[in-house]
């Protein structure tokens, strides 16, 4: 397990020293969820209604945002090709890396959510469950959003590829997530979608990082 | 430094295209352990090329690559590492130390190596808490060859690895290579300066 410590700790402490790029995801994310209140109709209940989606969507995007660097620079120093010929299993490495992406990305996006939440008047008491669906859905974004980076590392420009790669997959979170949050909002037990939400994120972060591998390992040709 | 038994690497009738255009086909030779092998060739020949065949990060177009008798493309499949490979891509985070960039290689690896003695050897003793990028490119490329030195390998495959380098350098490259040879290992190195290298090589290659 020392190696998966390691790279953790080697991609946690390179996004310390570049903070500035792993930050660009989260902002994204803070504007785009602060505009909507400003451009929407400024009544509670249309602002509740659509506050939702809003955040679900602006999370989902700045998760693709943040992911198309997990590799390529990796790939751009070579570094890629050495740990494809380590020891270690690539596809340990793989999760190592998207654990430290979503620790660095997805844990603050989850612990600021609920504070545009209340932008969108929704109600202090379902901020609890906002909070926990996006812990069980940021996960299975991160690893959906690895298998489209490590896709397209060997491409030029692999940005929008990768959305279209896998904003289609991204679907299910979308519903239970928003579906969660909704019946948090009426104060009604979310337990359904959360179990949903919580099977999608051990699904896709078990098959995600072999999936990656595999892609890495055609790409690095 | 204890005897490592290498086994055979075996390259046969391996043909190489890159794109649509094959550089060069029928390539055979056995390199035992011990002995050691130098590409060379101009640009474009495809050294670089066959140094990814041999490391097995591609399959060649047609021919076989194998080490100790088990395809290369299979060993590079994570199960055990008898192959270090050093592209001209160094491998090295820049904006990590030197001292975290060779932790790092060795942990990976499960490597073990006495950092201090091999800054002094590689004359990086002072850049150990500098990060990477502001290294020069001579430096950065000794602090990548000190990455690989640190891998606990039988085969050693270096693409080009006195570019940048200076005399001494180079001459520290040369006694690294003796005593990995020395110790049953085995190496290619892909060049342009064969002298820097010469009276060592068992096979020659000329792409």
């Amino acid at each position: 397990m020392s190696v998966f410590t390691s790279m953790l700790e080697r991609d946690l402490r390179l996004a310390m020293r570049r903070w500035s790029e792993f930050a660009t995801p989260l902002i994204f994310f803070v504007i785009i969820s602060s505009l909507f209140p400003f451009a929407l109709s400024p009544e509670v209940a249309a602002l509740r209604a659509a506050g939702t989606g809003v955040l679900w969507i602006a999370a989902l995007l700045s998760s693709l945002l943040a992911l198309d660097g997990l590799f390529r620079t990796d790939m751009d120093d070579g570094s890629m090709e050495q740990l494809i010929l380590s020891p270690a299993s690539l596809g340990l490495l793989v999760f190592a890396k998207i654990c430290a992406h979503w620790l660095v990305s997805g844990l603050p996006l989850i612990l600021i959510a609920p504070v545009l939440a209340l932008s969108f008047y929704l109600p202090p008491e379902s901020l609890p469950t906002l909070m926990f669906a996006l812990l069980l859905a940021t996960p299975t974004l991160s690893a959906l959003a690895a298998i489209g980076a490590a896709l397209t590392v060997g491409l030029r420009s692999g940005g929008t590829l990768i959305g279209l790669l896998v904003l289609p997959l991204t679907a299910p979170v979308l519903i239970f997530g928003t579906r969660a949050t909704d019946m948090a909002v009426h104060g009604e037990s979310a337990l359904g979608p959360l179990y949903l939400l919580g099977a999608l994120a051990a699904f896709s972060l078990s098959l995600a990082p072999l999936a990656s591998a595999a892609a890495i390992r055609v790409s690095v040709e | 430094m204890s005897h490592v038994s290498g086994a055979t690497l075996a390259v046969k009738n391996v043909e190489i295209a890159r794109g649509e255009r094959r550089l060069f086909a029928g390539l055979d030779f056995d390199l035992a352990s011990g002995q050691l092998a130098l590409v060379t060739g101009p640009n474009g020949a495809g050294k670089t090329t066959l140094m990814r065949t041999l490391a097995g990060l591609r399959l060649p177009s047609a021919g076989s690559v194998s080490y100790g008798d088990v395809p290369v493309s299979r060993i590079a499949r994570g199960l055990t590492a008898p192959i270090a490979f050093q592209g001209h891509l160094d491998g090295l985070k820049k904006d990590l130390t030197v001292a975290e960039n060779l932790a790092f290689s060795a942990a990976l690896w499960g490597g073990e190596g006495e950092m201090d003695a091999l800054a002094d050897e590689l004359g990086l003793e002072d850049c150990l808490a500098r990060q990477v990028r502001f290294l020069s490119a001579g430096q950065r490329r000794r602090a990548a060859l000190g990455c690989m030195r640190l891998r606990p390998a039988t085969l050693w495959l270096l693409d080009e690895p006195l570019t940048n380098l200076d005399t001494r350098g180079a001459g520290l490259v040369a006694a690294w290579l003796d005593a990995h040879l020395e110790r049953g290992g085995s190496a290619v190195v892909a060049t342009h300066q064969p002298d820097k290298l010469a009276g060592r090589a068992a096979i020659e290659v000329d792409l």
